[in-house]
């Protein structure tokens, strides 16, 4: 696919390109395995103290806390991306990064329709809180957010494409709901736009780990799911913005833009 | 038939809930897809899989199965561990691959129905 071209054409000229320090995989409260604490403003000042410059709020199969973050951090310097973490039928999880809530809300209501059905269990799987930007909480979900979706991978990345969504296997260095521990493989001509290294080793490691995959652009996140995470594994970005075209673009290498390896 | 039976008769090495093997068998289940186990596993089944994440614990609690069996010689998770003591959730393992152990324990008697 598209690989990094160091110094093309239009790097020079464009003069506005910098460093751009992102953490593309962060969960809230809404996310029964994340901790309470996980509220939009702890999350946006932790992500400040981090010198995080871009965040994503990824929660499992939901996107209801994204417009609540995006909102705490309306004055803090912060880019905040809407996305979601879906849980594929192959139980592989998909990080989608979209423009804008209205398209993180238009997948979450393809995802809401095709979701095991069943009610969260608070005491077996956690609390699933629905906050506002003031850290307040505005009610539970009760579906059952830790399940699966009935969406294969490849239509999960094809719904994120129609939303102009960015599709990012998560963790693939890890066992557990990572796309090669649950195929072995990556299924021949998925369309990922990026693959997501652990914090568990550098993107460093990942990459020379996983030679094989390097026609795929690599990030590395840290998913958090307590605010000490946060920022513990980030990717470093040259880009002239914050809002996800420069990160895509960065991941095809357009225009000088970049993943700094 | 009981769960002890079972462990003595195919030498399944206990990881947790050693004290909660006098418990009934139902019949079993064989599936790497919590939630597929979610969907359709029985009450008081055995559930046989190589998941070790401690999910498997919740789902287990949840559909109130009677133990889990990891096979391949796969080792659950401390936090797996942990949360079957705290859910009184039994882990055995095995070194036998899903096939074999579902043969033995469908010779054994235990159904799949």
């Amino acid at each position: 696919m598209c690989r990094q071209v160091e110094g093309t054409a239009g790097e020079a000229g464009n003069r506005s390109l910098g460093v751009r320090v992102a953490d593309l995989h962060i969960h809230t409260c809404l996310s029964p395995c994340a901790t309470l604490d996980m509220t939009p403003r702890n999350i946006v000042r932790q992500a400040r103290k981090k010198g995080l410059d871009i965040i994503a709020v990824t929660d499992h199969n939901s996107a209801e806390n994204t417009g609540a973050v995006m909102a705490a951090a309306r004055e803090a310097n912060l880019a905040v991306i809407p996305g979601m973490e879906i849980t594929t039928f192959e139980e592989v999880h998909i990080v989608g990064l979209f423009e804008d809530t209205g398209a993180a809300l238009a997948m979450q209501a393809l995802v809401y329709d095709r979701l095991q059905p069943g009610e969260n269990d608070e005491g077996l799987f956690g609390m699933q809180v629905i906050a506002n930007a003031l850290d307040e909480v505005e009610g539970m979900n009760p579906r059952l957010l830790i399940a699966a979706v009935r969406m294969g991978v490849e239509e999960t990345v094809e719904a994120i494409h129609r939303l102009k969504g960015i599709a990012v296997a998560a963790h693939i260095d890890r066992e557990a709901f990572g796309i090669l521990g649950q195929l072995g493989f990556i299924p021949r001509g998925l369309d990922l736009d990026a693959l997501e290294i652990s914090r568990r080793m550098t993107l460093r490691q990942g990459r020379s780990l996983y030679k094989e995959l390097k026609t795929y652009p690599f990030i590395t996140s840290s998913d958090a799911h307590d605010l000490g995470e946060i920022g513990t594994s980030p990717t470093i970005f040259r880009v002239a913005g914050p809002q996800l075209s420069e990160l895509k673009q960065a991941l095809k290498g357009i225009g000088g833009r970049r993943i700094e390896y | 038939m009981r769960l002890k039976e079972v462990v003595n008769r195919l030498d399944l090495t206990v990881k947790s809930g050693a004290g909660l093997l006098d418990r009934e068998i139902t019949g079993g289940y064989v599936s790497d897809l919590m939630s597929d186990v979610m969907a359709n596993a029985r009450e008081g089944v055995l559930w046989v899989t190589l998941q070790i994440h401690p999910n498997i614990v919740a789902v287990a609690v949840m559909k109130s199965l009677a133990g889990i069996v990891l096979v391949n010689g796969r080792e659950p998770e401390k936090a797996t561990v942990e949360k079957a003591r705290a859910g009184e959730i039994p882990i055995m393992v095995t070194d036998l691959p899903a096939f074999e152990l579902a043969g033995k324990l469908f010779a054994l008697g235990i159904s799949g129905r």
